[in-house]
């Protein structure tokens, strides 16, 4: 839209040129975008965030191993270094780990893995493995990391079955992400739909709507979880168990929305502009597309990403205790259900990488719903 | 006032009746009953049971009656009787299992919400008065990383910690020596270490949480008039800072007080299976696992009346202290 040379002059003389020029000539989601370029926080959360869910898209072809390999010779390995220098001081352009050997403790006689430095199998790119699916559709067997028979590389160390935790982290992600994002899709639409309607058209639909949603909320939402969780039914394929947990977090999480959105429906349907549009004979649809929903789709926005890391937190604990994701499929928390036990922690800590993990994710869905947040009101200082 | 008490209790009954509801939807949902899981058990141990045995044992236990059958004589026995029904596992009435755990509960309970307040309001005032201190952004970065922690694996932890520093894991309440002792003093500070674990786990997310609140709302306290007013005054940084801002910061975290009970009982619950505390929350959790229905139900039921009735206080209280709310509720 071309402006007016008239405006320019109206312009007030304190404010600088540049910043009047953004705010009066760009739109809404410019002006949010360039608010949310501000908060440094975010922007380094939201690159972290591209990076897990890219490794997550592409995990079989990252993952150096399969979800179901394990080498019962390498049951708790350590994590294996990437060395440059070999045992010689000889450097190596390309890493390499070590292979493993087991000795005994020689005071506890328990089983543990040194370091073999005769051994060296440099890392290899492109390598050729297990069988899988790229992105479920094209079969092939290139991975984007390994090393050579008999040589193995566990990055982050193996668990108790020999099974690569790297892997398993990688492979894990895929479940772990997102469930999140499905749940929270779910609970977006039908938060917007029933709290849409609870909010425009008021009334009895209002008041029921309400009710139902005062109930929910009355359940504490772990009970809850669990209760349901339970009754999944075990033994059912994996894709249904995945479809039931997304389901029961969507079905906890819709309130929330609904009452955001109900709110602002609420203060908006009043503004003249709207009542205009209603006097004017445009219909309820048109009215809520064109004139509500823009006006509040950023805060919507916002409450969605601030629901995220409550839901990694339920997968998380739902599948550490065996009610969540079960095996063969596998999530970080099903990764954790290792380090319930303290033995586990003290002896081989590399089983808590998952939790690092799991940290990481939510911090940084924390960090970029704040920069959101305040993005979404470019106007306010 | 009165006349809005009222009115809002009223409007708690339909509630309550739709929760008893939808508790005892739910505990029916698992697959089976609490005589199939018990028949896979004995048959685990090698006692299999015929299908007659397990008809008179669900006759015994009215579990072969109708669904909306079994809800009413619930009900009808919790209204008249205050008898909750009786719990399969612990072959005992569900009241009295509820009351073995409950002292407790509510221990551990009442102590971590003591050391939430005595934490997160000393800090939430430090860091918004030092805003942007080294000390603010240490704290606040902890509050961040308290938040995305999930606090049972921090129990594992702190367990491994205190196994490597003290040579003890401390799990439980009661080391082994005083679980069936008599009280005594000793037993009462054995219980106090014991609780450290706990309290911490299970208070550092909604400690994060309320050092976050306290801390905006005493940034918007503080440079409101009436503190300038003080200052300009004369009076001393701390009488100002106690006087005003602090108090008028506070009334969000006193409002939500009642609710806050009913968190941390269930976010006790994933702690306490970790941390193996003689607590409710894992009792209930195997009750969930093992179809004893009306112990689960009860619980739930107990859980949802508790948030029911900490909403209700917390409204009343906002009430009293925000005539607007009153005056909008009378003009429905």
């Amino acid at each position: 839209m071309k402006t007016l040379p008239v405006f320019k002059r109206q312009k007030p003389a304190v404010i600088s040129p540049a910043k009047t020029k953004d705010a009066n000539y760009s739109s809404q989601w410019r002006l949010i975008y360039l608010k949310f370029k501000k908060h440094k926080l975010a922007r380094i959360s939201l690159v972290i965030l591209a990076v897990l869910y890219t490794v997550a898209l592409f995990a079989q072809f990252i993952a150096p191993y399969g979800l179901q390999s394990y080498d019962s010779k390498y049951v708790n390995a350590p994590p294996m270094g990437l060395h440059f220098i070999d045992a010689d001081g000889k450097f190596h352009f390309k890493p390499f780990v070590y292979g493993l050997k087991s000795e005994r403790d020689p005071e506890t006689m328990r089983k543990m893995f040194v370091a073999d430095t005769e051994n060296r199998y440099p890392i290899q790119f492109f390598v050729r493995g297990e069988e899988y699916k790229f992105l479920g559709l094209i079969p092939t067997s290139l991975h984007l990391l390994g090393v050579e028979e008999p040589g193995r590389i566990f990055l982050l160390g193996t668990d108790g079955m020999g099974r690569d935790m790297f892997s398993r982290i990688v492979l894990g992600s895929q479940v772990s992400l997102s469930i999140p994002l499905v749940g929270v899709g779910i609970s977006f639409v039908i938060g917007l739909f029933l709290g849409g309607i609870s909010g425009y058209f008021g009334g009895w639909m209002d008041s029921v709507i309400q009710r139902i949603i005062e109930i929910i909320r009355s359940f504490p939402t772990l009970p809850l979880w669990m209760a349901l969780s339970a009754a999944i039914p075990p033994r059912i394929p994996v894709v249904t168990m995945y479809l039931y947990i997304v389901i029961i977090f969507a079905f906890i999480g819709w309130t929330d929305l609904a009452r955001v959105v109900r709110g602002k429906f609420i203060s908006l349907k009043n503004e003249d502009y709207v009542v205009a549009a209603k006097i004017a004979g445009v219909s309820d649809g048109k009215i809520i597309v064109k004139h509500l929903l823009p006006g509040f789709i950023s805060y919507l926005v916002v409450a969605t990403t601030l629901a995220i890391p409550g839901m990694i937190l339920a997968e998380t604990a739902m599948s550490f205790l065996g009610l969540g994701i079960r095996s063969p499929a596998t999530s970080w928390g099903v990764l954790l259900q290792e380090a319930q036990k303290i033995e586990n922690v003290a002896l081989y800590p590399w089983k808590l990488f998952p939790l690092g993990i799991v940290i990481l994710t939510v911090l940084t869905y924390n960090f970029l719903g704040d920069g959101l947040r305040d993005a979404a009101d470019p106007y306010k200082k | 006032m009165l006349q809005y008490i009222i009115k809002r209790i009223l409007l708690v009954i339909p509630v309550v009746i739709l929760i008893s509801f939808v508790v005892f939807y739910i505990i029916q949902l698992p697959p089976g009953d609490y005589v199939s899981s018990y028949s896979a058990k004995m048959s685990a141990a090698g006692d299999v049971m015929t299908q007659a045995e397990m008809d008179e044992m669900r006759a015994n236990l009215g579990l072969d009656r109708p669904v909306y059958e079994q809800y009413f004589v619930w009900m009808k026995k919790i209204i008249l009787h205050g008898d909750f029904g009786f719990s399969f596992n612990f072959n005992k009435p569900v009241i009295d299992v509820v009351g073995q755990y409950m002292g407790l509960t509510i221990v551990v309970s009442l102590v971590t919400m003591l050391f939430q307040y005595a934490v997160a309001i000393p800090i939430g005032i430090y860091t918004a008065v030092k805003q942007y201190s080294a000390g603010d952004y240490f704290f606040s970065g902890l509050s961040f990383i308290g938040m995305a922690t999930p606090n049972f694996l921090l129990a594992i932890i702190l367990m491994y910690l205190s196994y490597t520093w003290f040579g003890d894991p401390l799990l439980g309440l009661f080391s082994n020596e005083y679980v069936n002792a008599p009280w005594s003093m000793e037993k009462v500070f054995d219980l106090m270490k014991h609780l450290i674990i706990p309290v911490i786990v299970i208070g550092l997310s909604s400690t994060a949480d309320l050092v976050r609140i306290m801390r905006g709302q005493m940034l918007d306290e503080l440079n409101k008039p009436n503190v300038v007013t003080a200052r300009a005054k004369g009076l001393s940084e701390w009488s100002i800072l106690w006087k005003y801002p602090t108090r008028a910061a506070l009334n969000p975290i006193v409002s939500t007080l009642g609710w806050s009970l009913s968190s941390i009982f269930t976010g006790a619950t994933i702690t306490a299976i970790v941390l193996n505390l003689p607590i409710q929350g894992p009792v209930m959790y195997n009750a969930l696992l093992g179809q004893d229905m009306y112990l689960a139900g009860s619980w739930l039921l107990f859980m949802a009346l508790l948030t029911v009735v900490g909403t209700l206080i917390s409204d009343i209280l906002l009430a009293w202290l925000d005539p607007k709310i009153r005056t909008e509720f009378r003009g429905n």
